[in-house]
């Protein structure tokens, strides 16, 4: 068992915490190192893992899921523990490491209570890798609910402002999700078979089987995607986020925002869609309705307000919605995008999150009217924020602007009118996306400076460079060589593109 | 008579002779004696625990057909042992109190009596046999709930439980004078399912069931009959309120479950199935949303309690071998969880003498084990994981939702937006112990070295029996391996 590699990404994150278990809670210095070695094992993992499928596939090995392994688990229902990866989650993986690591030196200086923050972390981060690395639904399911639970005590304790409110009430929406979602895939575990046959949990065999009636596929669907939807930030079910951001600690901003809200794009995509694809032929059309509108309202959203966190949790609403949009317009070229545009957002907005955390924590303001002129003030943070903001908003050369025109690209080949509409107006989100980052940074960062206390701050400390840098080089390593992302993820999209377009028939 | 059918009452004896065992230390021991008399029990009752669950269950129908000991009962009775363990571990410094020492021979022979009674009720094949062994457990109870001699909640605890007790004896027995009618003159499970399979339905039998329902509802303190609950939950010694909470409701679930299949399973659709689903419905419902508001953490539990039986329940409602062996697992996750949150109650209390949930506000400070134990115990009864709650919260789901019923399809979600709510409740205990700002009212204490034991166990449970199969695998094997049971597959 563990001779699989795919195993350590959550062996790891557990060596982790029974590692800070050990810590004493006063010692930051050996919690750092814990945090940091494992940290960094977890990256190097991941690009060893992007390295070697590369190089598998290049071999002419062309299984949907490479590294896979199944050990039974609850013998009686068949549950195993079943790993596999495809490029995708090869990429998330990857994804997740890197704000992993960025995020342990994003909170370096956490307190109180460090040795239980970071144990939560941990726990979260367990959940997130067993996530992208589980074939089997209900390995997936449980994985996913452990990164959601840590959430609320990391906000609740370490968070700010409304913290008991945003957390309960976002604990508790995602929650609703996933109770709809746990429906979904009981339906779906109960028909994944033909009369007679097997029952199973494994993705790839009921995808295989394709023994789901049209009419049960339908309303798995609805819960399936709107359980993944919520965690996506999915109009209506969107509200959790800009409460549950604005009072985040900065790291986990940036892991929930980064990664967390990834685990519904990823989920929508491996299950309500590939699992379920008449389904989605029929009814994807309520759901480009709803993400449509997040997309829109999202970026109309952050252009009025003042707070930074909200504005950033309000335009990841809309990114976000542009992920699921991306998935549900069904052909290739959009999924792509749809996965370049988790990457690319998942960076930029742990980028953010990272940034406005260090800004907060030496002006003790996040209202945009009350700082000014603070590029003269810490001129490396001020260019940092102005980096992620281009990206946001689709600077060529960034990451941004490859996911987004590769989404645009994929959805117009949609020729009917009903999504000729849906993509103009979703692709008028890229022009308000300018109108509120260009905004914020030219009242925060430029013209004079609003508050001479201001004058006093220091520009940022190695650790918090550190962590910037890194994810600024993937931000730009995405925007300037997006090829060996589309190799790693070519594979992937055969044999979902194969059901949906059975189905169709 | 033909003793060697005693053989196959293995558990019954155990408990027997560790009761007979008890009660002779407790009349011939002097005081210096009567220190080790909780040692005394508690190992022995651990003894007998471990007995129970390695010896086989020979699952032979004996004493005419009335009394069976199969493989589930055998698993059932090894869960509640572990939980009576727990509770015997968790008041051991209760019972050397000074108000309670002197009687503490009383407390352990009474919760052994209704340990033997609850036995009875599940292998009991035969009416009579069940009755007494209902009798015989709920009515010591009364008694080891007006244990605090001196409060006088306590004694308006024990009046209220007898009285409903009794009470719903009394329709129970309604209810199976009218079976008895149906039955053309038996009480054996097999011949009522026998006549009621070929006979038709009727009012009477509709009525008989609901009487049935009603009466065990009672023990299991299903809405609407579970009035009586918080108040004596609340007014019983916290010890007698944990031992209630778990050990008395999971015999009565699976006694339920096989009163219903064995002897009303050919009426299910027709007849109980509806019943039962409004009533878990009800259960679930009310117990959550009256849980909300409570600030006492004995009410509290209580109310938790009540909707947790809806969802033991589910596994009654499914009426298959899944559901059975979901059922089992549910109830020992419930033991575990549901006995390491009175473990925490109980410490506190005894060291601090506050019950109430603003007294645990900003807890972590002063108390960060018990805190982290709490935690988990709020986590798995909420069903959150990896701990054991959601394991069991989901395969009850599964084993419902396997039985391809469309309404029974919809009681899952309506069970599963109930969960929402209660992880709404559970989560307040959390917020006040790690997020409330306030100073902790609640000093730094070191709890006694057997609760301390006692907890161990309980998060070792939470913790392991989720992430590994082996117990749900057991009660598995044990519904597989039952001959009565087979025909649920």
């Amino acid at each position: 068992m563990f001779g699989n590699i795919l195993i350590w990404f959550v062996v790891i994150p557990v060596i982790m915490m029974a590692g800070l278990g050990l810590c004493r809670n006063s010692s930051m210095n050996a919690i750092r190192a814990v945090m940091v070695v494992c940290s960094t094992v977890l990256l190097g993992l991941s690009i060893w893992l992007c390295v070697d499928f590369l190089r598998l596939r290049e071999m002419g090995v062309d299984d949907e899921m490479l590294y896979t392994g199944s050990w039974m688990w609850y013998a009686p229902l068949n549950i195993h523990l079943a790993v596999g990866v495809d490029g995708i989650s090869v990429l998330m993986l990857m994804l997740s490491a890197v704000i992993v690591f960025a995020g342990t030196f994003a909170s370096w200086k956490i307190n109180p209570l460090p040795k239980n923050f970071f144990l939560w972390f941990a726990l979260l981060s367990t959940g997130v890798f067993g996530f992208f690395i589980s074939i089997d639904i209900f390995t997936m399911f449980m994985f996913y609910e452990v990164a959601l639970i840590p959430m609320y005590l990391l906000i609740g304790v370490w968070g700010t402002g409304r913290k008991e409110y945003s957390a309960m009430k976002l604990t508790l929406m995602l929650m609703g999700g996933s109770a709809f979602l746990m429906l979904g895939l009981l339906g779906i575990y109960w028909h994944s078979a033909p009369e007679g046959g097997q029952l199973t949990w494994n993705i790839l065999e009921i995808s295989r089987n394709a023994s789901i009636a049209q009419e049960w596929q339908n309303m798995l669907f609805c819960f399936t995607f709107v359980g993944f939807g919520v965690l996506g930030a999915m109009f209506p079910f969107h509200t959790w986020s800009p409460d549950g951001h604005a009072c985040a600690p900065t790291a986990v901003s940036m892991l929930h925002a980064g990664v967390l809200m990834k685990l519904g794009g990823y989920g929508c995509f491996r299950i309500a869609i590939y699992l379920l694809p008449q389904a989605a032929n029929e009814l994807a059309w309520i759901f480009i309705v709803l993400t449509g509108i997040s997309i829109v309202y999202g970026a109309f959203s952050a252009c009025v307000q003042t707070d930074l966190k909200y504005i950033n949790a309000y335009s990841s609403v809309s990114h976000c919605g542009m992920v699921l949009f991306a998935i549900l317009m069904l052909n290739t070229t959009a999924m792509t995008g749809a996965i370049l545009q988790m990457l690319s957002h998942g960076l930029m907005t742990a980028l953010f999150f990272a940034l406005i955390g260090m800004i907060y924590g030496r002006t003790h303001t996040r209202d945009i009217r009350q700082m000014g002129g603070l590029m003269k003030i810490m001129p490396y943070l001020g260019v940092c924020y102005m980096i992620a903001g281009f990206a946001s908003l689709g600077l060529p050369g960034l990451s941004g602007f490859v996911a987004e025109m590769t989404i645009f690209f994929g959805s117009f080949q949609n020729a009917d009118l009903f999504h000729r509409i849906f993509v103009i107006a979703a692709t008028c989100s890229i022009v308000i996306t300018a109108v509120y980052i260009l905004r914020v940074v030219g009242k925060l960062l430029l013209g004079p400076v609003q508050d001479e206390h201001h004058l006093q701050l220091t520009d940022a400390t190695w650790f918090e460079r550190f962590s910037t840098v890194t994810l600024i080089l993937c931000i730009a390593g995405i925007g300037c060589f997006p090829n060996w992302i589309n190799e790693t993820i070519q594979h992937s999209f055969a044999p979902i593109m194969a059901a949906i377009q059975s189905a169709a028939l | 008579m033909d003793y060697s059918q005693f053989g196959s009452m293995i558990p019954e004896l155990i408990v027997l002779g560790i009761f007979m065992l008890v009660f002779l230390f407790d009349t011939f021991s002097n005081e210096k004696g009567k220190k080790f008399l909780t040692p005394f029990t508690t190992i022995l009752f651990g003894l007998g625990t471990i007995a129970i669950w390695l010896l086989p269950a020979d699952g032979e129908m004996v004493f005419g057909g009335m009394y069976v000991n199969d493989t589930v009962t055998n698993a059932l009775k090894a869960i509640l042992n572990i939980g009576v363990f727990i509770v015997f571990l968790q008041s051991a410094k209760w019972v050397e109190s000074d108000e309670v020492a002197i009687r503490k021979g009383e407390f352990y022979e009474l919760i052994l009596v209704t340990l033997f009674g609850m036995y009875l009720m599940v292998s009991a094949r035969h009416f009579l046999l069940f009755i007494i062994g209902l009798e015989s457990a709920s009515l010591p109870l009364a008694a080891l709930v007006a244990f605090n001699k001196k409060h006088y909640e306590s004694h308006e605890a024990a009046i209220k439980y007898i009285m409903t007790a009794v009470f719903s004896s009394a329709i129970l027995l309604a209810g199976l004078s009218f079976v008895y009618a149906f039955s053309g003159g038996s009480l054996y499970f097999d011949d009522i399912a026998i006549s009621i399979g070929q006979g038709e339905m009727s009012g009477l039998l509709i009525m008989a069931l609901a009487f049935v329902i009603a009466g065990i509802g009672f023990k299991l303190s299903l809405v609407p009959f579970h009035l009586w609950t918080a108040d004596v939950y609340q007014g019983a010694p916290t010890a007698i309120t944990s031992y209630l909470s778990v050990i008395s409701k999971g015999a009565a679930a699976v006694a339920f479950f096989i009163i219903f299949v064995q002897c009303f399973g050919s009426v299910y659709s027709e007849a109980w199935e509806w019943m039962l689903y409004a009533v878990i419905i009800l259960t679930i419902t009310v117990g959550n949303l009256f849980a909300i508001r409570q600030k006492n953490m004995k009410r509290f539990m209580a109310f938790s309690s009540i909707s947790q039986a809806g969802y033991i329940m589910l596994g009654a409602i499914a009426a298959n071998g899944l559901g059975l062996a979901s059922m089992l697992f549910y109830i020992f996750v419930y033991v575990v969880s549901n006995l390491g949150a009175f473990a925490v109650i109980s410490t506190i209390e005894e060291n601090s003498g506050k019950l109430s949930m603003d007294d645990y506000n900003g807890l972590h400070k002063t108390n960060p084990w018990l805190s982290f134990a709490m935690t988990l115990a709020m986590f798995s009864l909420a069903g959150i994981p990896p701990f054991a709650g959601f394991f069991s919260k989901i395969l009850i789901f599964t084993s419902v939702t396997g039985t391809g019923s469309w309404a029974l399809y919809m009681l899952v979600l309506i069970a599963l937006i109930n969960t929402i709510i209660s992880l709404y409740y559970y989560l307040l205990v959390v917020k006040a112990m790690w997020i409330s700002p306030e100073e902790p009212k609640i000093g730094s204490f070191r709890s006694a070295c057997s609760s301390r034991i006692a907890l161990w166990l309980c998060i070792a449970g939470i913790v392991f029996f989720g992430i590994v199969p082996y117990i749900y695998q057991y009660c598995y094997d044990a519904v597989l391996n039952s001959l009565s049971f087979l025909f649920l597959f």
